[in-house]
């Protein structure tokens, strides 16, 4: 236990002195938070909107000032042809496209549904659709109310409605995405990149001589990460909070439970990477290749899994991070309970375990050939 | 009493080369005993495997009577090992290094300080100091300070004195001379030929193979016949010009001479000393020489190559 504590002692001493590490553990999680947070979103302000009013009654220009007193959309130009709704998507003046037929108010208010056309620009799918849905949430709620004006009648249409997310904010899929990948970084590239360091520098020669046993190195090495990746989680989650609005529906019980639960799983394979690299090099280019972009890619962070084939949907089971991120989603934004989560849970319990026993394996008590 | 170490018919092989070839030797309790040899001669691979952390081909070595295999958790207990590169946590000051140390053995620094008085004292000044700060000697010490520090019965030393400067060199020596007469037995490897004089038995080792073991005075009486020292301020030619001399066998530059070894029966360098001069080397220095350690190696290399 003596042996234990100073070899914990002696991993705190290295990260403190080491500024890079430092930078590496504190600043990282704090920057990629914000960097994710603000730069790249998917939300929708200020798209311009090409519109062809066929019928240019009191009922459509109605609709259309009300299109441009939204946040969201302003008319960028009005048309009389269709070619012009593309002309203006091939200038990248507009992003959307908006048709309304003849006759549109007298139909409205007849009680016969009008047929509106929205065109959008998928040369980037995401935000096309993104638009879409915003369009038709704004056209549909005014017209509904405009015929229930008129009619005093309701009329049967679908209205979307965005639980969960009503503003769609994509700062909701990148807090448990970067908690994800903070925790994998910090977890994996550090505890592998610190074994290796001791490799390189011949430490590690000396402490296999000693008495110490595997287990002393192993769980003296992971203890200090074990705990700041957990503080880093922390961070995340008080930043998502405070900056960002997240919500937090779930237990936070449960939250840092599952945040603890996956910072080991991050260690196990931190260890079983040190296992093999005996350069810091080889650490950080098998942690950045073989961890960091299938985690980017294949966890549901960036690209839907849905959306994916099915070859790569199957491969997206063994992804840690995908499960540690639908947990998250599940406690913080739909504030699901146990009774929900516990499939994603007992996946990524098994995956530790088996990480874990590995892990163990393969740290020998001699040196590699 | 058994010996400290004792390997027999010991075999390491790399993927396409043999480290080690069928080495044999035993080192008594006590005794100070010196591997040398150039650089890849395969001492490190040696100190790895009777530091238990590398295993054999073939052949068994023992270290205390304790089997390097079988019985690695009870050697790691009891010997104390300084790798052949300087192997401390340079962000740690030296006392965190040597604490860290202590602890790790399960002991403390206060427990056996007796036993590395001698050598702390003079770290003592720098304590605070991070170990990557320390000059090559100071380095050195504090390596050895953590070698000692749980009082082991056998001392491992890889070549400590590389890249050491001689004045830091000496007073190595001297401790490990202390360390000796508590009864430790060390094993230290040295590319240093006159290192191999304060040993009290030394193994001279080349490609894997030992080709010799002797105390050094012993050692020097081992080397046949006549060495002659020669200098002149034309060493190339004048190397040249001896290797091809019929009664020379073989001439190697050791430090401002030039060391002559003579064919067998040839005892009389007075007419190879006339023939160089008459080539035109006019300022010719010639006298009989004192076989060292060095003209051992280099013959029986001759003789193995050969």
């Amino acid at each position: 236990m003596k042996q234990y504590l100073a070899f914990v002692k002696k991993e705190f001493r290295h990260i403190l002195r080491d500024k890079r590490t430092l930078l590496i553990l504190f600043g990282m999680p704090v920057a990629q938070i914000l960097i994710f947070g603000f730069a790249l979103n998917n939300e929708v302000e200020n798209a311009g909107v090409a519109i062809y009013d066929m019928s240019g009654d009191y009922e459509s220009v109605l609709l259309q000032n009300r299109l441009e007193n939204s946040e969201q959309f302003f008319i960028e130009r009005e048309c009389q042809t269709t070619e012009c709704i593309e002309e203006a998507f091939r200038q990248s003046k507009a992003r959307i496209g908006i048709i309304l037929p003849q006759n549109f108010g007298s139909d409205l208010l007849n009680g016969q549904k009008p047929e509106i056309k929205i065109v959008s620009d998928a040369s980037d799918p995401n935000q096309a659709q993104v638009l879409t849905s915003y369009a038709t949430a704004i056209i549909l709620t005014h017209v509904k109310g405009r015929a229930t004006i008129v009619q005093n009648a309701p009329i049967v249409s679908a209205i979307p409605r965005m639980i969960f997310n009503p503003e769609l904010k994509s700062v909701y899929m990148f807090v448990p995405g970067v908690m994800g990948l903070i925790l994998l970084l910090v977890g994996a590239m550090m505890t592998s990149l610190t074994i290796a360091r001791e490799k390189e520098l011949g430490t590690m020669e000396l402490l296999l001589v000693s008495p110490l046993y595997s287990w002393h190195i192993i769980f003296g090495k992971v203890t200090p990460y074990w705990l700041l990746s957990f503080f880093n989680a922390m961070v995340i989650v008080t930043l998502g909070i405070i900056v960002f609005d997240m919500p937090m529906n779930g237990s936070a019980a449960l939250l840092i439970g599952s945040c603890l639960l996956f910072s080991l799983t991050a260690l196990a394979l931190g260890i079983f990477i040190s296992a093999k690299a005996n350069s810091q090099m080889t650490a950080m280019f098998v942690s950045m290749m073989g961890l960091l972009l299938p985690t980017i890619l294949l966890s549901g962070f960036v690209f839907p899994i849905e959306n994916m084939p099915i070859v790569l949907q199957v491969v997206s089971n063994i992804i840690p991070a995908k499960w540690f991120i639908m947990i998250i989603k599940g406690l913080m934004i739909k504030g699901s309970g146990m009774t929900v989560i516990w499939k994603p849970v007992a996946v990524l319990v098994f995956i530790t375990l088996l990480l874990g026993v590995a892990a163990i394996k393969s740290v020998k008590p001699r040196l590699n050939e | 009493m058994k010996p400290a170490i004792s390997i027999q018919k010991l075999n390491k092989s790399y993927k396409d080369e043999q480290a080690l070839k069928n080495i044999s030797f035993d080192v008594e309790q006590g005794e100070l005993f010196g591997l040398i040899g150039p650089d890849g001669a395969g001492k490190s691979t040696l100190f790895r495997i009777l530091t238990t952390l590398l295993l054999a081909d073939n052949g068994e070595a023992e270290v205390m009577g304790l089997d390097v295999v079988d019985d690695f958790r009870n050697i790691r207990n009891r010997i104390g090992y300084m790798p052949g590169r300087f192997s401390l946590y340079q962000d740690l000051t030296v006392e965190e290094n040597l604490d860290f140390f202590a602890t790790i053995f399960g002991t403390t620094i206060e427990a056996n300080y007796d036993l590395i008085k001698d050598i702390y004292v003079q770290l003592e000044p720098f304590k605070d100091r991070p170990a990557g700060k320390l000059s090559g000697g100071m380095k050195q010490k504090l390596a050895l300070c953590c070698a000692l520090i749980h009082k082991p019965e056998v001392l491992f030393l890889d070549e400590p004195t590389t890249g050491v400067d001689p004045v830091s060199r000496k007073e190595f020596w001297q401790m490990l001379k202390r360390l000796k007469q508590q009864g430790i037995a060390i094993l230290v490897s040295t590319p240093y030929m006159d290192e191999a004089a304060l040993c009290d038995r030394i193994a001279l080792i080349q490609k894997g193979e030992i080709l010799s073991i002797a105390s050094p005075e012993s050692i020097n009486d081992s080397f046949h016949g006549t060495l002659v020292a020669m200098k002149s301020h034309r060493m190339y030619e004048l190397l040249k010009a001896l290797r091809i001399h019929p009664k020379v066998e073989s001439c190697y530059a050791f430090g401002e001479y030039l060391n002559a070894t003579l064919v067998e029966g040839v005892t009389d360098w007075k007419p190879i000393e006339q023939d160089m001069r008459d080539k035109g080397f006019d300022d010719l220095v010639a006298h009989d020489a004192t076989v060292g350690i060095e003209n051992v190696f280099m013959q029986l290399l001759s003789k193995t190559e050969a």
